[in-house]
């Protein structure tokens, strides 16, 4: 008899450290001790659950969600789409995923936010849904134009859009982003190179998907989420294989 | 050269951004787009148990509250159970044990009001003391930090919780512990977060 167990250890060499000096706000903000390492008990393996009365069925349209009525946001109309998958490649269902981004111009919809590029009136910028039983999401969206940020003189952010996941267990509890294929400025983010490794990044890249475009209207990317996998058991305080 | 094993790789975490807002509070951001925000409600009306609030702030190492910050917080109900089916027992209607809280823009305060937890089940026998499981992100932190609040007036579970003994360093467990106070006859307990430097909050890799 099995029965689900503890998260695998999160592999840290995909993961940035925290402290990564070219991206200046991580100087004052990461720890400077090591981290304790801890073994999952009841409080690790369980999270928060999400279903279809915590969100509405149009919150994962981007194009409509803030758009006045029979308006839409200016920009490049794309498909966001993909799967929660674990490390042991199996889909992660009825999860809920958040995302968020700035326009066409780079310029988000946040009273923070004071770059010159302007507010477009028909687009909040935010989107939610839950993945399916097979672990697929979609969004509609507008792609989000490259955004000048304060940290080296001349830094410009890729093109991106925020990604927030939930899983089955709070310890999978994931928030990174997604980039796009082809974008010259991904190479030299210090953001995004706070990642150490390369293909950890293609995996944060989206590809082009010409398959799922809707011909004359939107072009798609896909984008999968991995999740931390799970061992099969903990039985007797031994644990079994996987 | 052997096998390949074929697992997936964890997506690489980046940071959550200073508009962190928009996605999970666009109100904060400035505009209002759902029905209902996300993490509002940690315990629904039928929780059971003592009403407790939470405070604090999270500090960089320079010693400056960081303003832009996003915590979320996970926690079973007054009897030790975690609304999931692994979660050890029945939980009231409309208990969710999840929050989501943000930072104040100006001083960096943030707060909740919730139920006091209950003693959990340990790992494998044994108890763990009353807590809450925090995740921190923000600007500027690369991945979510995780860490525990435990409670002041809980000194005698508090001394024998598997998790704090886990830690070598005695007296950084006290990093973890939310002092209590009474104001308008309800208990507040205060857990102020040092990311870095003289008593860094402990953080686990989970």
């Amino acid at each position: 008899m099995t029965q689900p167990g503890e998260f695998y250890q999160r592999n840290r060499s995909v993961h940035p450290t925290a402290l990564t000096p070219d991206y200046k706000t991580s100087v004052a903000r990461s720890p400077r001790y090591s981290m304790i390492s801890l073994q999952n008990s009841v409080s690790e393996i369980t999270g928060p659950r999400f279903g279809h009365g915590d969100i509405d069925a149009g919150d994962n349209d981007l194009l409509t969600n803030y758009a006045k009525a029979d308006e839409s946001p200016i920009g490049e109309r794309i498909i966001l789409h993909g799967r929660v998958l674990d490390e042991n490649a199996r889909p992660v269902p009825n999860t809920l995923v958040e995302i968020w981004q700035a326009n066409a111009g780079g310029r988000y919809r946040h009273k923070k936010d004071t770059y010159l590029a302007p507010i477009d009136p028909n687009f909040g910028g935010c989107g939610r849904t839950l993945s399916d039983e097979n672990g697929y999401f979609y969004f509609r969206t507008v792609k989000p134009g490259a955004y000048p940020w304060r940290n080296m003189v001349n830094n410009w952010r890729p093109a991106h859009i925020h990604v927030s996941v939930f899983g089955s267990g709070f310890v999978q509890r994931l928030i990174t982003q997604c980039y796009f294929e082809g974008d010259p400025l991904i190479p030299i983010c210090p953001i995004v190179q706070t990642i150490p490794d390369a293909d950890a990044i293609d995996q944060l890249t989206a590809k082009l998907d010409l398959n799922a475009t809707v011909p004359l209207d939107s072009i798609a990317y896909k984008f999968d989420i991995v999740l931390r996998g799970r061992r099969s058991t903990l039985f007797e305080n031994r644990l079994e294989g996987n | 050269m052997s096998q390949d094993l074929a697992y997936l790789k964890e997506s690489a975490s980046q940071t959550a951004g200073p508009y962190v807002h928009i996605g999970l509070a666009p109100g904060a951001a400035g505009f209002d787009i759902y029905r209902q925000e996300l993490g509002h409600d940690i315990t629904g009306p039928n929780a059971k148990g003592d009403r407790i609030r939470i405070e604090g702030r999270v500090i960089d190492g320079m010693g400056a509250p960081i303003k832009d910050v996003l915590l979320e917080v996970w926690q079973a109900n007054a009897n030790g159970y975690y609304a999931h089916p692994e979660g050890g027992g029945e939980v009231e209607d409309g208990f969710c044990g999840w929050g989501r809280i943000i930072s104040d823009f100006d001083s960096g305060e943030w707060s909740f009001e919730t139920v006091k937890p209950g003693k959990t089940q340990g790992r494998n026998v044994g108890t763990q003391a009353p807590h809450l499981n925090f995740w921190i992100v923000a600007r500027g932190i690369n991945i979510g930090l995780n860490t525990r609040m435990y409670f002041d007036d809980e000194t005698e579970a508090n001394a024998s919780d598997p998790v704090l003994n886990l830690i070598e360093w005695a007296h950084r467990r006290a990093t973890l512990i939310a002092q209590r106070s009474e104001e308008d006859g309800m208990s507040v307990y205060r857990f102020d977060i040092q990311l870095q430097g003289e008593n860094e909050t402990v953080f686990f890799d989970v």
